[in-house]
Order: C-alpha cells, then sequence, then structure tokens
C-alpha cells in the first residue's frame, strides 16, 4: 500500500493507505483525529473545515496522494497550537459568545472564520456583512447570528 | 448565627405540616453520598373553566409530565471526594441546552460552582418506563422538581455530616461555593464529607427547595457546560467513539423511498475492493464495511444491484397532494354569515440534522452493546432485544451526544440498522448514513393541507374551524405507548394516537367563538417523524394567515385585530412586546413589510414580528448553489416560557427556532417525483444559510408570571413562520398559499439515484482561501 507523509498539527505523519482515500478519512478513520466532522461528503456543508498551509480547505475533497511531505495540515485541535496558546482567540470569542449549540458544525465553522478573517487581513480591510453573508458552512441549529458576532469579535483579538 | 442554613432556620420547630416547597426523597446506600428524587407532587388542577378546547384542561405535557410521575424517584445525584457532583440525566442532549440547564439546577439546590457539576447522558433504563423520552419540549417541565430535590437531600446530607465532624448544631453551618461554613469560620470542602455524608443503607428524608427569591444561578445566563469541548472539537459524537473493531460501515440504498434488494450482481467483486471487509445483504439495501468510510462509499458505489420499487412507488408531490384532497373532510356548508376561508399545502420537508443517521453496534451471540443519539432509547433497547431474541439485560444502549435532533432522533433507524448488520457478519460496526440516505431515505415532515374557514358578523367572530389533512406522521417512538398508558385519563379516548397529539398540541389563543379543529390522515407509504414543533407551524401559519385576511375584511390593522381578539395576558404581553419593539406599522417601503403571528403551546407563549424585502433586487440577488429569494430583514421575538432557567439558552433556542421558521416559510423543502425525493444534499436542500439569515434579531424574555417552567426548544418555529408568511402576503400583496414559497422552482440539479450516493470530490485544494 502507497504511503502517504504530511505534517499533521505540528507532527509529521505517515499513513498507508490508497492514494485516492479522502484526507478527512484519513484523518478521521485511520488517524483517530475527529474534529473534523463529516455532513456531505461532497465539499457543501463544510463541517470538515480545516486549514492546509494556512488556507481553508475540505479534506472530504482532498485525496490523500494530493498531499506532499511539508504540506501543513491543521484540523481543529491544531489551531491553538497556531498561536501557541490554550485556545485560538476565535475560539475564545465563540466561548464567550457561547455560540455552539450541538457542537457537531463548530469545529468547521470555526477553522472557516479563522482563514475568512486571515484573508481580510492580508486585503487589508475589516470583515464585511457580505463577508459574512457569504459563509458557507451550515449550522443546522440555526446559530448563524451568533457565529457572526462571535467572527467580529475574534477579528479584533486575532 | 449568621451563618446557619437559611432553609434549617427557616423550617418551624417540629412543624408536621407539609410544606409546599417538601418533598420526600432518598439516601441511596453507596460509597459516596447518593441520593434520590422520590415523587414529583402532582400539577395542580388547573382551574380554567371547561371549554372547547381541551389544551386549557390538559395538554400535552401535562400528559407527558403525569406519565412520568411514577418513576421520577429513581432520579440521583452523586457527590464525589474530588468535589464534584454528577448526575447521569435520562435524556437526549442533541444541542438544546439540558445538560446545562439541569446542571444549573444542581448548582443552585446544593450551592456548588456551576463547574463542579457534571452531567452525562444516562443509558437506556427500562425501569423509567415513560420517564426517557426527549420530546414535546417536556425536559425541564418535568424534571425541574425531581432534580432539585434529588439535589437539596444531597445539601442536607452535607450540611449534616458537616455538623457532625464540626461538632455544631445543624444551624451552625452552610454550604457556599460548594465549601461548608461552620462556626468560627471552620470550613470543609464537600468533597471531604462525600464518604461521611454516604449512608449505609437507603432511606427515605425530607427535603425542603430553595424558595425562588434565594435563587443565584436559575435565571441567570450561564454558558453551555460543554461550549469549551465542541470548540476545541473534543465533544464526542457517535461517530467520534473509538470502539474496538467498530470499523466504518454504509449501505448501499435504494433508489426510490423504502425499496428493496433484488439481488446483487456483483458482492465477491465488492468485498474484493480495497480497505473492503464485509458485504452483506440486509433489508433495506446491502452493507458495506471497510476501513475507511471513503472505501464504504467506493463500494457503495460499485454494488450493481437490481432493486424492487419501494413503498411510494411512482408517487410525486402532485399524486399525494391528489390523494390528501381526497382524503380532506367537508369544511360543511357555507355558513350564512359573513367568512374569510383559506387553504394552503404544505410540502415536504426534512428533518435532517447535521450528524446523519449513525449508531455503532456490537452484537454478540449472548448480548449487544449500542451507542447512538436516541431521544427514545428505551423503545430502542425493547426493540433491539426483540430483533435479536435477547434478554433485555443482555443489551446495552448508550446514549451519545446527538449533533442535532430536530424531531430525527425519536427514532432509530440507523441503531436497528446497524445491529441487524453486526450479527449478520459477526463483527462491530460503525454505522453512518451518507448524507444522501439522510436526505432521500430518511425520516421527513409530511406533506399536509390546512384549510380554515373564519365566520364573523360585524366585530364578532362566531366560529373557527380548521381542517387539517396530512400525510401520517410516525409517532411510534413512544409518544403512542404515553397516550395508550393515560388514554383513560385524556378526555380523548376515542381518538387516534395522531389524533391526540394534535389536539393535545394545538391550542387557540383567540376569543373566536366555536372552535373546531380536526386532524384527519392519510398515506403511511413514507418515512415520516414529528419534526420540530410537530404540526404546529404549518397549523399556525394557516390561522395566522387567514386572521390577516379578516382582519383587512373587518378594515382592522393586524396587531390590534390580534391583540383584541386574545384571550389571555401572557399571549397578550408577547403580542404587545414585538408590536412596541419593533416598531409595528412604521413606514417601511413598497416591496418591503411587517407581518406579526403568534404561537403558544409547551405552557409558553410567542409572538413574532418579522419585516421583509421582497424587491426584485433582493430576490434575484446572485448566490452560488443555493436560493436567495426574500430576504428577512428583521426579527422581533417575545417568548414567555415561565420560569427561565438559562436566559442564554432560551435565546439560543429562539435563535434557532427563528432560522427554522424563515426555512419553512421561505426556502425548505423536499421534492417528491417517481417514488423518490430529488434532494440528495445541503447544495438540494435549502435550510436557511449565512445570506438568509436576518441582520437584525432581538429575542426579548418576558418576565415570569408563573412560577413554573415551560417548554421551549421547539415554541419559536411556529410564530416565526407564520409571521414570515404574514409578511411576505403584506409586502407581494398576495396571501401565499404553498410553503415553502419557492417550492414551485427546482433550484438545482437533481443527483442521481443509481450509485445512490456521490463520490467525493478531488479539486478541494483548487478552493483553498
Amino acid at each position: 500500500m502507497p504511503k502517504h507523509t504530511f505534517r499533521l498539527n505540528g507532527e509529521q505523519v505517515t499513513v498507508d493507505i490508497a492514494d485516492d482515500v479522502r484526507l478527512l478519512w484519513v484523518l478521521r478513520d485511520i488517524l483517530g483525529v475527529t474534529g473534523p466532522k463529516y455532513g456531505c461528503g461532497i465539499n457543501v456543508c463544510k463541517a470538515c473545515t480545516s486549514h492546509l498551509n494556512g488556507r481553508a480547505v475540505n479534506p472530504c475533497a482532498i485525496p490523500v496522494g494530493d498531499l506532499n511531505p511539508t504540506d501543513e495540515v491543521t484540523t481543529i485541535e491544531g489551531l491553538p497550537g497556531t498561536v501557541g496558546a490554550d485556545l485560538h482567540p476565535m475560539q475564545q470569542a465563540w466561548l464567550d459568545q457561547d455560540v455552539a449549540q450541538c457542537g457537531y458544525c463548530q469545529p468547521g465553522q470555526i477553522m472557516a472564520a479563522v482563514a475568512l478573517v486571515r484573508r481580510a487581513a492580508e486585503e487589508g480591510r475589516e470583515i464585511t456583512e457580505a463577508d459574512l453573508d457569504g459563509i458557507r458552512n451550515i449550522c443546522r441549529c440555526g446559530t448563524y447570528l451568533r457565529i457572526r458576532e462571535a467572527i467580529k469579535a475574534g477579528a479584533r483579538s486575532m | 448565627m449568621a451563618n446557619g442554613d437559611d432553609r434549617a432556620a427557616q423550617r418551624p420547630p417540629g412543624s408536621q405540616a407539609f410544606d409546599r416547597r417538601r418533598f420526600l426523597g432518598f439516601v441511596l446506600a453507596a460509597p459516596t453520598l447518593v441520593t434520590a428524587a422520590e415523587l414529583v407532587p402532582a400539577e395542580q388542577a388547573r382551574a380554567d373553566v371547561p371549554s372547547a378546547d381541551i389544551t386549557e384542561l390538559v395538554d400535552l405535557n401535562d400528559v407527558m409530565t403525569l406519565a412520568a410521575l411514577p418513576t421520577s424517584g429513581l432520579i440521583t445525584v452523586q457527590v464525589h471526594t474530588d468535589g464534584t457532583v454528577s448526575f447521569a440525566l435520562p435524556r437526549a442532549e442533541v444541542g438544546q441546552g439540558i445538560t446545562t440547564s439541569t446542571a444549573m439546577l444542581i448548582a443552585e439546590e446544593m450551592d456548588v460552582p456551576l463547574a463542579k457539576v457534571r452531567v452525562t447522558l444516562a443509558d437506556a433504563r427500562p425501569e423509567l418506563v415513560f420517564n426517557q423520552l426527549t420530546g414535546g419540549s417536556n425536559t425541564t417541565i418535568a424534571t425541574y422538581t425531581p432534580v432539585r430535590v434529588a439535589a437539596a437531600i444531597a445539601r442536607g446530607r452535607l450540611l449534616e455530616a458537616a455538623a457532625t465532624a464540626f461538632g455544631a448544631a445543624l444551624t451552625e453551618v452552610t454550604i457556599r461555593a460548594g465549601v461548608v461554613i461552620g462556626p468560627a469560620g471552620r470550613t470543609i470542602g464537600i468533597g471531604a464529607l462525600a464518604e461521611k455524608a454516604a449512608a449505609v443503607r437507603t432511606q427515605q428524608v425530607a427535603a425542603e427547595l430553595k424558595p425562588a427569591e434565594q435563587f443565584t444561578v436559575i435565571g441567570t445566563p450561564q454558558r453551555r457546560i460543554d461550549a469549551l469541548d465542541a470548540v476545541t472539537g473534543r465533544k464526542k459524537f457517535a461517530m467520534d467513539l473509538t470502539i474496538p473493531d467498530a470499523f466504518p460501515t454504509m449501505v448501499c440504498r435504494p433508489p426510490t423511498i423504502n425499496g428493496k434488494v433484488g439481488s446483487v450482481a456483483n458482492v465477491d467483486e465488492v468485498r474484493a475492493m480495497p480497505g473492503v471487509t464485509d458485504v452483506v445483504v440486509i433489508k433495506s439495501g446491502v452493507a458495506v464495511r471497510a476501513r475507511t468510510f471513503g472505501q464504504c462509499i467506493d463500494g457503495v458505489r460499485a454494488l450493481k444491484v437490481s432493486w424492487v420499487p419501494g413503498s411510494a412507488k411512482g408517487k410525486s408531490d402532485e399524486s399525494v397532494l391528489r390523494e390528501l384532497k381526497a382524503a380532506e373532510i367537508t369544511m360543511g356548508l357555507p355558513p350564512l354569515t359573513p367568512s374569510v376561508e383559506g387553504r394552503f399545502t404544505f410540502h415536504f420537508r426534512s428533518n435532517s440534522a447535521l450528524e446523519p443517521n449513525c449508531a455503532i453496534a456490537d452484537v454478540r451471540s449472548d448480548r449487544a452493546e449500542i451507542w447512538s443519539s436516541l431521544k427514545a432509547p428505551i423503545v430502542a433497547k425493547e426493540a433491539i432485544a426483540a430483533k435479536l431474541g435477547l434478554p433485555l439485560s443482555a443489551v446495552t444502549v448508550h446514549v451519545t451526544e446527538g449533533g442535532g435532533s430536530f424531531g430525527r432522533k425519536l427514532f432509530f433507524d440507523a441503531a436497528l440498522e446497524a445491529v441487524e448488520i453486526s450479527e449478520r457478519i459477526g463483527k462491530p460496526v460503525k454505522l453512518m448514513w451518507h448524507r444522501a440516505d439522510d436526505s432521500r431515505q430518511g425520516r421527513t415532515h409530511p406533506m399536509a393541507t390546512s384549510r380554515v374557514r373564519i365566520s364573523y358578523v360585524g366585530d364578532t367572530v362566531l366560529s373557527y374551524k380548521q381542517r387539517h389533512t396530512s400525510v401520517a406522521t410516525d409517532l411510534s417512538h413512544g409518544f403512542g405507548e404515553i397516550f395508550t398508558a393515560l388514554a383513560a385519563k385524556l378526555p380523548v379516548a376515542d381518538l387516534g394516537f395522531s389524533e391526540t397529539f394534535f389536539q393535545l398540541s394545538q391550542s387557540m389563543p383567540y376569543n373566536f367563538g366555536v372552535n373546531s379543529r380536526l386532524l384527519n390522515e392519510t398515506d403511511k407509504s413514507f418515512n415520516t417523524g414529528s419534526m420540530r414543533n410537530v404540526y404546529s407551524p404549518d397549523v399556525t401559519c394557516a390561522r395566522e394567515l387567514v386572521i390577516d385576511q379578516l382582519a383587512a375584511k373587518m378594515g382592522k390593522d393586524p396587531y390590534r385585530f390580534r391583540r383584541d381578539f386574545l384571550r389571555d395576558h401572557r399571549s397578550l404581553a408577547v403580542l404587545e412586546k414585538v408590536a412596541e419593539a419593533g416598531r409595528w406599522g412604521r413606514p417601511m417601503p413598497e416591496g418591503t413589510a411587517q407581518g406579526i403571528a403568534l404561537h403558544s403551546e409547551y405552557h409558553s407563549a410567542s409572538a413574532v414580528l418579522v419585516e421583509i424585502d421582497c424587491r426584485p433586487e433582493t430576490v434575484n440577488r446572485p448566490i452560488r448553489d443555493g436560493v436567495a429569494g426574500p430576504r428577512v430583514t428583521r426579527i422581533v421575538l417575545a417568548v414567555d416560557a415561565g420560569l427561565t432557567i438559562n436566559p442564554r439558552g432560551l435565546e439560543a433556542q429562539m435563535m434557532g427556532c427563528a432560522m427554522d421558521g424563515i426555512a419553512l416559510a421561505l426556502t425548505s423543502s423536499l421534492h417528491l417525483r417517481d417514488g423518490y425525493f430529488l434532494e440528495a444534499s445541503w447544495d438540494n436542500y435549502f435550510y436557511t444559510r449565512q445570506w438568509n439569515t436576518p441582520p437584525e434579531l432581538d429575542i426579548i424574555i418576558m418576565p415570569d408570571t408563573t412560577g413554573k417552567p415551560g417548554g421551549a426548544g421547539e415554541l419559536g418555529v411556529a410564530a416565526t413562520m407564520a409571521a414570515v408568511a404574514c409578511a411576505y402576503g403584506r409586502a407581494t400583496g398576495t396571501m401565499p398559499t404553498t410553503f415553502p414559497v419557492n417550492h414551485g422552482t427546482l433550484s438545482f440539479e437533481p443527483k442521481p439515484t443509481v450509485p445512490p450516493v456521490p463520490q467525493s470530490p478531488t479539486d478541494g485544494r483548487d478552493h483553498a482561501y
């Protein structure tokens, strides 16, 4: 079986699995990293949103064979490590706003939010209502308004 | 003593009178302190004048609370040596916040910090009979008193143990923040007392509950106790559990609803695919077990199955609508007086949660163990034991944290299926439904029509008549058993389960003279269930729309009309609150409008004011792989849920209800064609998304006038849907009669049904942002 090596939450990992198995299943079923959730498997619900080299991606749509040894995958479990703290400011904002209800979509929501704020910062601008309207992550509990408030607060402290 | 126990000090010495705050409970024999609540005192008989409306005498929550009475005493609070207090809640937490509110009740009653209270979910406990069903927004109503009684007994025992340890009188000790304080400032933590306060034999004791005026936790906004786990990815749902050898498993399902396997051409070939360990034909399809879910998807897609058409063979939206019309009972002769009428169609809707149907099962020859989020775990356990031919005691059913429910988890379809697969292949399985399965073969809110006629003379309404006709709603998850047990006590003895549920859950808040409502059901060929707020969103939406018509006929403003006809002060108060806070009647541009609506249920009341923008530039704004449509620009929602345990949690529930109401009115439905639903994923089924949310949302919690908690997890859906519909009608100048309003336009390309699940894309890196 082919071996695949990449970086996961700051550590080098190697897995033996066919090339075309999507990263989501490698994370969840092989490596036991269960923060990224399954909600559709076709990159529309965004529950598995994680970061690849600092950018938001959906592991359900990435064959593990597409990863290189230097590629850095960050899941919700590794997010605090990117700022060297127990919690990333966005996670703290989520706690402050008490966003989660069932919580199933929230790891993906937080990872999407961090990427959105980073992108706006790179473009030298603030998060806009249009940015927030454009977030595609589904929350079936309907926590959308608290998500918006948390992103605005998290952006201020990022 | 200034620091003496308030409650002990207040008790009249030697008083034998049964104070209304005194309750009996138990201290159970155990190594550390374990207390249990006994009976819940019966609800006071409702003193309302008997009228045509049975929900004034008894409603669904009364029935569920009554049903819970004989067994509530079995819930226990345990104090541990590390100073924590634990409680296994016999309910399902699916996001509604009941573990948090329950922890608050215990923290309040015991005077321990909220962070020291751990609330877990109890395994299925058949001895609880009816008292382990999560539904009908009943959890807090039914458990409010027994949880506090058990906690109060624990507190009393800790004080007694501390008094003994200090050599002090009971009146000289008290608890503050989990620490017992005695004479001269001496202190001892409750952890150090956990063994000292334990009982060597079970005994009955009396406890007095903290009076409401001394509450410091109940009624204060608190964060969810599982929030940290949720935002760090540590919160474990069923599919996140590591159970040895429970490999990923999916099922290749039929192209039509409830279709059956005819034959499979290539079982061996699929069994030889990479990662695949087992392929087996089961009742609902062909199960594939593999090392990863990705390899299950590959196997499911590779299977060559010939299918037998299912229970909805050849059916479509149009044919079901014809069936409904044929089943409609007559509205009677047109009245001689003036009247307004409305006829409405509500299409199928999906109650899929974001966590799909899933369960882990480990079935052995002599026992079985199941992990799943279950709102009716006792019924599930009984069904599983019967299916396997095992004694009930050989089946263990663990209730896991649920990733949403919306009614879906009242059923245990995945648990039964996982058990069947595990038994057939003799290995543990981690079964997950693909989203396409969950959408196409999962439970739905049934399609329905509702007809309303209101007759009036001058300014007086003479009668209100509503006839609701629906595809049958499956209530076989446990409500049925409750009603069977209590049928003799209800004034509805001759009605079926669904009609009973309907009658008990619907109320008539207006003075509309002779009131009559009936449910008629037809067609049991669909997988249906009670979706959040069950019948109420459709029934209320129809009623409130016709009320707007009646107000217009009478030349009255919709708000003032409702205010003039409301019967009770709580409904009136929420209505007046949203009108005031939402500036009812303010001038708005053409193509935009306000709507207002009301709903009461679960011993609670809610009113919603909506502003909507139906201007073409808004309706037609571009959205990729989604629908835009009219945008709700503001919602003001007032809620009176009686005594609120956690206002922050109540606000969260109302926010979710509002998002559901928007979806039901404007965007979310299933389209039935040729015996299957076209929707296969979230890019087809248009639940409210960020671009549909109201920029302004105000939730107003009314002051409590009852002293008792009402239900709230579903309450806000009906009034929101109705208010959005009324606003849409006023903005467009046409009363909407089909819901959701966009159902007539198919806004996506349907995915194939064979193979039944779509392959995952491979271009994820190209969409990085």
